[in-house]
């Protein structure tokens, strides 16, 4: 129950810092494919460094997890042309949806109904993605 | 208060970003957004289809809530933090975009040409949002992962996967851009 409402907690900040720096905006979107602002260079550069440094202190600290496991964060998968092509077209998605995975559910939070209609084309895309899997090159 | 009302700058967000994906890490989980589109086609039976979706769900619950609560906050950040919804993009941008015929940009959060209920009428608009969310489903599971997946996640854990991946997210949205929408718009 505790670990139930940590997740929903930690979704909701996520909800909120993904509306209030306008990620989840499709303005923001073409904007920075156009390379007209640093804006979203900025937040994702940000997180990153932030990211990178914090990783590396809970490797070589083995730092331990809220509920004192291992933290194990796991490599990806070797590979070239899944990464390379999956990666293409999610990028002409999200442009021209203007929204990502995450976005997607607090755009519709924020009442935009129509982002439902995204919803519904990206987990069709993942299901024509199991269905095709295996004629794919990976 | 005024400034939490006010747009939130790049230094904040970024950091507050990092801060969601070492929460998760600390929570014994990982930050990735698009496995939930998986997740989704699993509980809606798709495991009869292909063995890809014949997994236990349950073991992903954790996300669900992930985004039950991105939902939670997207409501709580437009209405309750919010004291209007324009997206103060760049000059160059709102020029370039009326241009294309996006009246409402610089002053809107999403183009209602596109996401307004009205569009919902239209089927230009509906089909460029069901192929735009095709395309990022279709793409996000084909390279295992997202903006936050590969581009958050992995990139913060230098697997050379994800750059290659978030290079392909690059090339995906320079194309669509550039030279699809003078296209499509």
């Amino acid at each position: 129950m505790r670990r139930t409402v940590g997740y929903i907690l930690i979704g909701i900040f996520f909800g909120i810092v993904m509306y209030k720096s306008e990620a989840a905006s499709w303005f923001r979107i073409y904007e920075m494919f156009r390379f007209d602002s640093f804006h979203m260079y900025g937040i994702i550069g940000s997180a990153l460094i932030l990211g990178i440094i914090g990783v590396q202190i809970i490797k070589r600290k083995n730092l331990r997890s809220f509920f004192g496991d291992p933290i194990k964060i796991a490599s990806k998968e070797r590979g070239f042309k899944k990464y390379f092509f999956g990666g293409i077209i999610f990028g002409l998605g999200w442009a021209l949806a203007g929204a990502c995975p995450g976005p997607i559910y607090t755009l519709i939070g924020a009442g935009y109904v129509s982002v439902i209609v995204v919803l519904l084309g990206a987990v069709g895309g993942a299901f024509l993605y199991g269905l095709l899997r295996k004629k794919l090159p990976h | 208060m005024e400034m939490i009302l006010e747009p939130w700058p790049w230094y904040v967000a970024g950091p507050l970003i990092a801060l969601v994906m070492f929460l998760l890490i600390f929570m014994g989980k990982k930050f990735g957004m698009s496995s939930n589109l998986e997740t989704m086609c699993t509980i809606c039976g798709a495991g009869k289809k292909s063995d890809y979706f014949n997994v236990d769900w349950k073991a992903s619950r954790w996300n669900l809530l992930v985004i039950v609560g991105a939902a939670i906050g997207g409501f709580i950040g437009a209405h309750l933090l919010s004291n209007g919804n324009a997206v103060n993009i760049s000059e160059e941008t709102v020029l370039n975009l009326q241009e294309l015929g996006f009246m409402s940009s610089g002053e809107a959060y999403l183009p209602e040409r596109l996401f307004s209920l009205e569009a919902l009428g239209n089927f230009q608009s509906i089909m460029i949002l069901l192929v735009g969310g095709v395309l990022i489903g279709f793409g996000a599971r084909y390279a295992a992962g997202c903006t936050s997946g590969h581009a958050i996640s992995g990139l913060s854990n230098l697997q050379l996967p994800s750059l290659i991946a978030v290079i392909g997210f690059f090339i995906g949205g320079l194309v669509m851009v550039h030279l699809l929408f003078p296209i499509i718009f």
